[in-house]
């Protein structure tokens, strides 16, 4: 927020303007107010393995974190670029592979792949998407200078908590917003439904019929679930509310079985059918991957789009945005170290304590270590996870991330934070919106912004030119 | 709107009634307790088994002691119906439709959950008990009022009165069914001390100890108390008051829906059963026999709404 010589930067002017003038208290208590209007309205998320704090709030702080319109040019200009090149990886890989025959990526990076599903192999989605919905985690170290940190193009989650974010700051500073301009996020929820509406399968008649499929209540993320499908006005639907109905998937109504066009859903391939995937499964849909075979359903994101967010593939974006666009990426990838290669692992064993290392197929911070904020007997553990099972690790250098203020007790204080901006992808093209979700990593010096590691969010404003 | 979704709204409003008519059973056998504590442990025992928890009750304890039931009935885990397993269950289903609710019915519903989550944290101290049963009361009227003044009347509000009235159908039911004996015209007991005392408690079980008075002058009989508690269409939560909701409903979503189904017939026999001119013929052809019906017909009619709306697969 503030340059080295003290005066803040020029994003924030206008908003320092202002908060110079408020006081502590009134802070502190605007901070419980959101609190318990969080708590109330059951913004809640739920973790895994804790029993008795089964739902918990996601701490949200009250100063947000902003962006200039031309940093937010750059940035959206790359997020498409990406997009666009993952897309077409996508289709590639279950398609011709040229990609493989080139020799710009190894083949058994995709042939050893979990989340490679033979069951796409010589099909196409409608427009060839893969990936509806996208929420590409970013981190910023300097003026426009971003890196990239995950595609999350399976079933990113967290726009509910950008939109209610921006919700709670209207709320609680409606005089902020008459005098900064802040570009809008609450376009989301209509764009996201006309988004999946273009993407109905080709002989859809009428206007598709679209729905959201969640695991369930008990998932950690049915929050935003159940927030989307009352944002977009579609059914919320579990497994056991669909079947397979003359070669079309339907949801069980209250009149009879109606057919479904479009399904967004928020359960895992494995789960979504158990005549192909997992057998035990009660999440999806038996038969559901030869309708959408057939073309007469559309999954949004595609099965199968997880071999494009691995974080091993992640170390060949850079060639793999060359080779589908014929330009350098705009945004950089953190150098990455392969632990599958030997010199690599060598490297990260010598360097653990500067390094972080996640597991290939891990999310949400689960299973990581931060070799810097790691104690010795933390460090010698891992070393001997990677040197028993190297291939499923990866390591990466710590950036020095860009802090942004949080309020605290004693008033503002720096704090590490990411961004994810939330991409729609439709045959209209990619559009992002003016935001996302910036989480923050609030004890001091930590790096780990997880909500499941407790981190918090704050509102996430780009200004109008 | 998804079957599952129906049955949601249907169960989470049976969950809210059963709450509400719970916390109403402790209250009138808290002050019979009080009062009478040579009864307690009888009328404590008809309180268990109004409420259908006789096993549950017994797998724990082997005495009515008044805390001991009183934590039963509000807290215990194992008791599928105590008051705290019953919020959370609505809660749950109140998750589960979310999409269906107005942001104030599930805003009403969460803050309940967390009120009673709070509020039934340890055990309650007897001084405590008649706050803690009247801010249960209270709250139940403020998820009502967010329900009447915000709901579309729609099938969602039909679903949810539905689930209201059949739970409040047996419910009623179910008090006179354990009491019966007290409500025979027998004419050795009547005005005995013994007879006012439980009629007082029926009446209070059902919140009705004052509406009586105004609705019926004076006569203060067992066939007037069962004639108020089973026929009369103004007490809200008499037997014919009850199936008069459900058939209304019923009614609605047959409409709404264009199609008349099994259950819409089953509520208007049920309905036809308490209209008859007076209580004595119900008393001539048994009324232990009469209610038991009603209790079977309920169960019934409430099984065939499940199937009739695809509640489940």
């Amino acid at each position: 927020m503030y340059a080295l010589d003290g005066q803040p930067r020029a994003p924030y002017a206008a908003y320092d303007a202002w908060f110079v003038k408020q006081n502590n208290e009134r802070f502190a208590q605007k901070s419980k107010e959101a609190e318990a209007f969080f708590r109330r309205t059951g913004i809640t998320f739920n973790v895994y393995g804790q029993h008795d704090a089964e739902e918990r709030l996601i701490p949200f702080d009250l100063v947000p974190r902003i962006i200039s319109s031309r940093e937010w040019t750059r940035l959206s200009k790359g997020i498409e670029q990406r997009i666009y090149a993952l897309n077409a990886f996508l289709h590639d890989i279950y398609n011709r592979q040229e990609i493989l025959r080139a020799g710009i990526i190894p083949t058994e990076l995709i042939a050893q792949n979990d989340a490679f599903l033979p069951q796409m192999l010589d099909f196409s989605p409608p427009g060839n998407i893969y990936t509806h919905i996208v929420g590409t985690d970013i981190v910023r170290t300097g003026e426009g200078d971003f890196y990239v940190l995950e595609d999350n193009a399976r079933t990113p989650s967290g726009v509910s908590y950008m939109l209610e974010n921006r919700e709670t700051m209207l709320q609680m500073f409606p005089e902020l917003f008459s005098t900064i301009p802040v570009q809008p996020v609450s376009d989301y929820p209509k764009n996201l439904r006309r988004s999946l509406e273009t993407s109905a399968p080709l002989g859809c008649s009428g206007r598709p019929s679209v729905a959201i499929l969640t695991p369930g209540i008990h998932n950690s993320a049915y929050y935003e679930h159940s927030f989307l499908a009352d944002q977009m006005g579609v059914e919320l639907v579990e497994g056991h509310d669909l079947r397979v109905v003359d070669g079309r998937i339907a949801m069980r109504t209250t009149k009879g079985y109606e057919t479904i066009d479009v399904l967004y859903r928020r359960v895992d391939d494995e789960y979504l059918d158990p005549l192909t995937f997992n057998p035990t499964s009660m999440l999806g849909v038996p038969g559901i991957m030869d309708v959408y075979r057939a073309g007469n359903v559309t999954i949004a994101n595609a099965p199968g789009t997880g071999v494009a967010d691995d974080k091993a593939v992640y170390s060949y974006i850079p060639e793999i945005v060359k080779f589908y666009t014929g330009e350098p990426a705009i945004l950089k990838n953190v150098e990455t170290y392969r632990c599958s290669e030997p010199q690599a692992l060598q490297y990260v064993l010598d360097n653990l304590a500067d390094l972080v290392v996640k597991e290939v197929h891990g999310s949400g911070g689960y299973g990581m270590l931060v070799g810097p904020a790691a104690t010795k007997q933390e460090l010698s553990d891992f070393a001997d996870k990677l040197r028993a099972r190297p291939e499923t690790y990866i390591a990466q250098p710590t950036l020095s991330l860009s802090t942004v203020p949080i309020f605290t007790e004693s008033g503002l204080a720096p704090r590490h934070v990411d961004l994810r901006p939330f991409a729609l992808v439709s045959a209209e093209g990619v559009s992002i919106t003016s935001g996302g979700l910036t989480r923050v990593a609030l004890t001091e010096g930590s790096l780990v912004v997880n909500s499941s590691q407790g981190g918090g969010t704050k509102d996430t404003w780009v200004l109008e030119d | 709107m998804l079957g599952k979704t129906a049955g949601g709204l249907y169960w989470m409003f049976r969950s809210l009634e059963r709450a509400e008519n719970t916390a109403r059973l402790i209250e009138a056998g808290f002050r019979i307790a009080l009062t009478r504590s040579t009864t307690a442990e009888a009328e404590w025992q008809s309180v268990i088994s109004t409420l259908a928890a006789q096993q549950a009750y017994e797998a724990i304890y082997d005495s009515y002691d008044s805390a001991q039931v009183v934590d039963f009935l509000l807290r215990e885990p194992t008791n599928p119906s105590s008051v705290l397993s019953i919020i959370k269950s609505a809660r749950d289903n109140a998750r589960l439709v979310r999409t269906a609710l107005t942001a104030e019915v599930w805003c009403s519903v969460n803050e309940t959950w967390m009120l009673f989550t709070e509020l039934l944290k340890d055990e309650i101290p007897q001084t405590e008990l008649p706050a803690v049963l009247a801010t249960i009361r209270q709250t139940s009227g403020l998820v009502r009022g967010a329900l009447y003044g915000t709901m579309l009347r729609n099938d969602i509000y039909n679903f949810c009165r539905l689930g209201t009235f059949v739970e409040r159908m047996d419910n009623t039911a179910r008090i006179i069914d354990v009491k019966y004996y007290s409500l025979l015209p027998s004419p050795s007991f009547v005005g005995s001390r013994l007879d006012n005392v439980q009629w007082e408690t029926i009446l209070r079980s059902v919140s009705a100890h004052r509406s009586f008075r105004w609705a019926v002058e004076g006569d203060f009989t067992a066939p007037a108390i069962a004639e108020f508690l089973i026929l009369d269409r103004r007490m809200p939560r008499s037997l014919a008051f009850s199936a008069g909701q459900i058939v209304d409903n019923l009614s609605l979503l047959a409409e709404s829906y264009g199609t008349r189904q099994t259950s819409n017939d089953m509520a208007e026999a049920l309905q036809s059963r308490l209209v008859t001119p007076d209580i004595h013929s119900i008393f001539d052809a048994g009324l232990h026999q009469f209610v038991n019906e009603i209790i079977g017909s309920t169960a019934n009619l409430a099984h065939q709404v499940e199937v009739d709306y695809r509640f489940t697969q």
